[in-house]
């Protein structure tokens, strides 16, 4: 590098300054250096009292028995074998795995399936696009109640009467224990579908049209079309997003605790519910404590290794 | 869902013969059986997503709205169901809901234009620590944090005051949001130095720097992190649940499931009250839609 970039030779400049007169510049860096700090003053102050405190508060509660009148006793790593050997915990831990695999992996295929359908720029479609991302935008808790009217179980409810059209007899849907999970999953469906047809609507546009078109010429079928040409441009972006997605819903709660609350007979226990039940509910505040640290140490394990991945990947 | 503008001269010259690689699946603009085939799957695509929500509202304006007579449209109108749920105190969670989601997402948005205002526009020592205590909060939602974060509600440590039961609790925890953050800084980077040079030499200070350069610059990322953190704010169930002290002091969308499992309550309460937590979202929605796009599409590419 012969050649001096304009860029460090600027910021070189007030250093220069600094040397001949020294009172000045050390003002004007005090200053500069006052300003930064103020600027994330608000974020730290916050940041600090309702993550960092609350976190460190947490670690603290999960070492210990927690005794609202007779005072906490130390019992050191009690509170977490008692969450792995807890059979309830594990089964939800199973649950919670069910869940988050199908709602990430039925968000994408239906979202791919919408996108090819949606695709294009005609106006009808646009509306059509708009109207289809409602569930997405609206509050989990609100998509809930909606879909529990829905499930209504009765034979006359809305979706067994649709199913009735078909022939399928009315199912049980939240209150049956074989089929609540596979109903909450549908509802993570439902709302998660839209917002992935966004992500695959854009990648399809990054697609070379010419591409279709010597495709076209030398005879591809269209699932061939899609399979070499559409799928691998779309790869990329796509990767990275599912399996982000995937490790949040292993901390999803609001959808199980407003459907269901971890109901019929635990069938849709999940980690978070059967968590909070233990904090709020039974006052067990130093094994729920546990569970949180240990569902907090595996999210940050999976979502650290993934960007490392993602990382490497960028840089071959 | 931005509607491109862009037209090849190609496809404006003859549209029929390569409008056919303008999809992936090769869909003709033409009337034919490729043409009907796609209307058909639209309007069954239509009916699974957007019909619920007609079902919705159509019942909470029926008279008789149970769950097992839901149809699209109300078979005798009326207002009643509303005016059950003012009886109930539904327009006060209401109220709740908003002045949580204005006041939470007011405050979001400036902390996070301050904090990524020093961590793009700045170097300084200990830059890189903070951008990854930035990028921890992150991983640590009310859902994880919720049991100390309720006993730090009620008692802040130095400071020794209760936050329970006012608004504050639910407005200053979700000040901080992580991707905020990230999403304003990663935008202010790409703001030329050169502007803020000639700005300094005109003796610009910090503050106008922000707010007459900069945030000017902004106006998209503005938009997506307005959108996103409404949605984040109005999205929030347990931080409202434990952030309470009785009753009263619950947002709208927690209120609708202690009503749903109120047997005074008819069906027709709960539809209205559904409806009244959608409206807002959707106004929200409707005037940010290219933002809501850009944001998701911008971090899908970003990972």
């Amino acid at each position: 590098m012969t050649v001096t970039p304009t860029k460090p030779a600027e910021t070189l400049a007030p250093a220069k300054g600094a040397k001949t007169t020294p009172a000045r510049g050390k003002r004007t860096n005090r200053k500069q250096l006052l300003a930064i700090w103020l600027f994330l003053v608000p974020a730290a102050v916050l940041g600090l009292y309702f993550k960092f405190i609350p976190m460190v508060e947490g670690i603290r509660l999960s070492l210990f028995k927690v005794q609202p009148f007779l005072g906490d006793v130390f019992v050191g790593f009690d509170n977490y074998i008692r969450v792995l050997t807890d059979a309830r915990f594990m089964e939800a831990l199973g649950h919670t795995v069910v869940l988050g695999l199908t709602q990430t992996l039925g968000a994408l295929v239906v979202g791919f399936v919408l996108a090819l359908l949606l695709e294009g720029q005609s106006r009808s479609l646009w509306v059509l696009r708009t109207a289809i991302f409602l569930p997405v935008v609206t509050a989990l808790a609100v998509v809930g109640e909606i879909w529990r009217i829905l499930y209504f179980p009765t034979a006359d409810g809305p979706l067994n009467n649709i199913l009735s059209w078909v022939g399928l007899g009315p199912l049980q849907f939240l209150n049956g224990t074989d089929t609540a999970l596979w109903s909450i999953a549908v509802v993570g469906i439902w709302s998660g579908a839209p917002y992935n047809m966004v992500i695959i609507l854009a990648g399809l546009t990054g697609v070379d049209r010419s591409l279709y078109e010597s495709a076209g010429v030398d005879g591809a079928t269209i699932w061939q079309r899609l399979r070499y040409i559409t799928l691998p441009a779309l790869r990329p972006s796509i990767v990275i997003v599912l399996t982000l997605a995937a490790i949040r819903s292993l901390r999803s709660f609001t959808e199980v605790y407003v459907l269901t609350g971890g109901g019929p007979a635990g069938s849709t226990e999940v980690w978070m519910t059967r968590m909070y039940s233990l904090g709020f509910q039974r006052n067990d505040i130093g094994v729920a404590s546990a569970a949180a640290v240990l569902l907090l140490v595996v999210t940050l394990l999976l979502t650290v290794g993934t960007q490392l991945l993602a990382r490497r990947k960028a840089l071959r | 869902m931005s509607q491109s503008s862009t037209r090849t001269p190609a496809r404006a010259s003859k549209p029929s013969a390569s409008a056919r690689f303008d999809s992936a699946l090769g869909w003709s603009p033409r009337f034919g059986t490729n043409m009907a085939l796609r209307i058909v799957l639209c309007v069954l695509v239509f009916c699974v997503f957007a019909l619920p929500f007609l079902a919705v509202i159509s019942g909470a304006f029926d008279r008789n709205s149970s769950p097992t007579e839901i149809s699209l449209l109300p078979k005798t109108f009326t207002l009643q169901n509303f005016e059950a749920a003012a009886q109930q105190g539904l327009w006060g969670y209401l109220l709740n809901s908003l002045v949580v989601a204005g006041g939470g997402l007011l405050l979001q948005m400036t902390v996070s234009v301050f904090a990524a205002y020093s961590l793009s526009r700045k170097k300084f020592r200990g830059q890189a620590l903070v951008m990854l205590l930035v990028l921890m909060t992150m991983m640590l939602p009310e859902e994880v944090i919720g049991i100390p974060l309720s006993l730090v509600l009620g008692d802040l440590p130095l400071l020794g005051i209760g936050l329970r039961g006012t608004v504050l609790a639910v407005i200053l925890p979700v000040g901080i949001w992580g991707f905020s953050i990230f999403i304003m800084s990663e935008f202010m980077k790409e703001i030329p130095g050169e502007i803020e040079e000639a700005a300094r030499l005109d003796g610009v200070g910090e503050f106008r720097m922000l707010f007459t350069i900069i945030l000017p610059l902004c106006k998209p990322a503005l938009g997506v992190i307005g959108i996103f953190g409404f949605m984040m704010v109005w999205d929030q169930y347990l931080l409202p649940l434990i952030a309470a002290n009785d009753p009263s002091d619950y947002t709208l969308t927690v209120a609708l499931s202690v009503l749903r499992n109120d047997t005074t309550v008819g069906p027709g309460v709960l539809l209205a009250g559904a409806v009244m937590a959608m409206i807002p979202s959707l106004l929200v929605y409707l005037f940010l839609q290219r933002s809501m796009i850009r944001g998701i599409t911008s971090g899908a590419t970003k990972g």
